[in-house]
């Protein structure tokens, strides 16, 4: 605990106090990234200027744990575990940064460096030389490149105030949904195509330079700066025991407000979707393209936690919440998110590589009301083969979203295998608000 | 000694030598790719060694189970003590 005392919590809080608000803190009032002096206005400077002594520096580990903080890019994972299994590697660590949002329905990391870059890169720096390491590795999408110059910017004004002890490097990754899968991104970073690998071993036991490797997501280290400057306890009062913190999420589909918000932790999905305006949809898709369809009423009285989600075999994910436009086929959504999908393998793995297309397939037989024999069957069969057999968890996540769609949705599938689609898939054009699937860009390029 | 197949998927593609030497253990999916069934008991223990040996792509690995290498540290700490 003695540690824990330099991250004490009558460190000054955000002067700017609006309900919740923590990473969000002046975002409605900027359109464009806040600059040191605006950001250190917002939150004041790095403890001990950022430059605190080893002891310090280990403490943040352990003041990251005791925060309770856990990986916002999709996994969950306990941040200070992370932190502490790359602690006890041997050797020089690396840090890479995931700034690669390769969730099309999300958009809140997006958001982060667009406003905050600062807090970000404070958050890359702080767990570095909390780790061990010298270099943090910040990994952007190649296709973003205004966010690319933004980072840089903010990068230089850095360099010129002598801030950092640490080397910052900007990456700009080819775009593809697996992409940004940790492996992907240590595989890239080591000269090699941006595509998951074979675990183990995991990037802290050998990653970026085969050294013991901590990958983060871009808003899990914005907590990580706040953690360092306002404490564990600090972090806990937002968010429940169990879920501690705020969180982003990305709201998009038929509601009247879609865009990014910042949550509590363990809010109920009905409030969050409320942040957004009144709408009428009756189904929504939680947690990403990885994620789950549900009736809204099924889900709205559930807390956004991993436990809470569970009962409904939901999850948190990147926190994308995508309500369906009142009046469309949920199948047919369901049945481009999955081609979507399955075009965007890595082209790695036998199961993946053939079994996507294939589900993919007989969900576009459904959604357009020509199945070709026991569509039904024949996906109960398929789905289940599929999971848990590819290096990364592509393969699953996919299974996962067309099982519940099956499931949220299943009167409306029984009539598709029968041959009767609904209106909604009758009536559906382009602009109908389903979820957005990116144009198809430079596919064949992983390098 | 019970042992575990695992078999990477990244690297396999599907030549499925491995389901007829291990048939007990490896089945294929419609598209011809290998679906491990269980850990491999002793009785197994050939088969599944003349499978990993098999395999073109060298995607097949048989390893101690978990418990097993448990133990194993454990006989190993008792010989050093």
């Amino acid at each position: 605990m003695s540690q824990l005392r330099e991250y004490a919590d009558e460190a000054a809080e955000p002067r700017e106090r609006t309900a919740g608000r923590r990473l969000t803190i002046g975002w409605q009032h900027a359109g464009r990234p806040a600059d040191l002096r605006e950001h250190y206005e917002r939150y004041g400077p790095l403890p001990d200027g950022g430059r605190g002594g080893r002891r310090s520096r280990r403490g943040l580990v352990d003041a990251v744990a005791a925060a309770g903080l856990t990986g916002r890019g999709g996994a969950g994972f306990p941040t200070g575990t992370k932190m502490r299994a790359v602690v006890s590697r041997r050797g020089p660590a690396v840090v890479v940064a995931n700034g690669m949002e390769s969730e099309p329905a999300s958009e809140k990391d997006q958001a982060l460096l667009a406003r905050a870059p600062h807090l970000v890169l404070d958050g890359a720096v702080l767990a570095a030389q909390a780790v061990g390491a010298d270099t943090v590795h910040l990994c952007l999408d190649r296709t973003r490149n205004w966010q690319v110059d933004e980072v840089l910017r903010a990068i230089e004004e850095r360099e010129q105030a002598r801030l950092d002890p640490i080397r910052l490097l900007v990456h700009e990754l080819p775009r593809h949904y697996v992409a940004s899968e940790e492996t992907a991104l240590v595989r890239w970073l080591n000269g090699g195509e941006a595509k998951p690998m074979a675990t183990p071993p995991r990037p802290f036991e050998r990653g970026v330079q085969r050294r013991p490797t901590l990958v983060d997501n871009v808003e899990t280290l914005a907590h990580v700066a706040l953690i360092a400057r306002f404490g564990p306890n600090w972090f806990r009062g937002a968010g429940r025991p169990e879920c501690p913190g705020t969180m982003l999420v990305t709201i998009t589909g038929a509601v009247r407000d879609p865009g990014v918000y910042e949550i509590e932790a363990g809010s109920r999905v009905g409030d969050v979707l409320a942040m957004s305006g009144e709408n009428d949809s009756d189904s929504i898709l939680i947690g990403g393209y990885f994620g789950t369809w549900h009736t809204t009423a099924d889900i709205a009285p559930l807390p956004m936690t991993t436990a809470g989600l569970r009962p409904a075999g939901a999850s948190v994910g990147a926190g994308v919440l995508f309500a369906l436009p009142a009046g469309s086929c949920g199948i047919t959504e369901a049945a481009r998110v999955l081609d979507y999908l399955a075009r965007q393998g890595a082209q790695q793995c036998g199961p993946c590589m053939f079994g996507l297309p294939a589900i993919a397939d007989d969900f576009a037989q459904l959604a357009a009301g020509r199945p070709e024999g026991d569509t039904l069957a024949r996906l109960a069969r398929r789905l289940p083969v599929i999971t848990g057999r590819g290096a990364c968890r592509h393969p699953d996540g996919a299974v996962r979203m067309a099982a519940s769609a099956l499931t949220a949705f299943a009167a409306d599938a029984r009539a598709h295998a029968a041959g009767r689609p609904c209106l909604g898939a009758h009536r559906r054009r382009p602009d109908s608000g389903g979820p957005p699937i990116p144009r198809p860009g430079a596919e064949g390029e992983w390098r | 000694m019970t042992l575990k197949l695992r078999l990477d998927p990244t690297a396999c593609t599907g030549h499925a030598l491995c389901a007829d030497l291990l048939a007990e253990r490896i089945e294929l999916d419609e598209w011809g790719f290998p679906i491990i069934l269980g850990d491999v008991p002793p009785s197994l223990a050939a088969h599944a060694r003349r499978a990993v040996r098999a395999c073109p792509t060298l995607a097949l690995e048989l390893l101690p189970t978990r418990d097993d290498s448990r133990e194993e540290r454990a006989r190993h700490r008792e010989r050093d003590s």
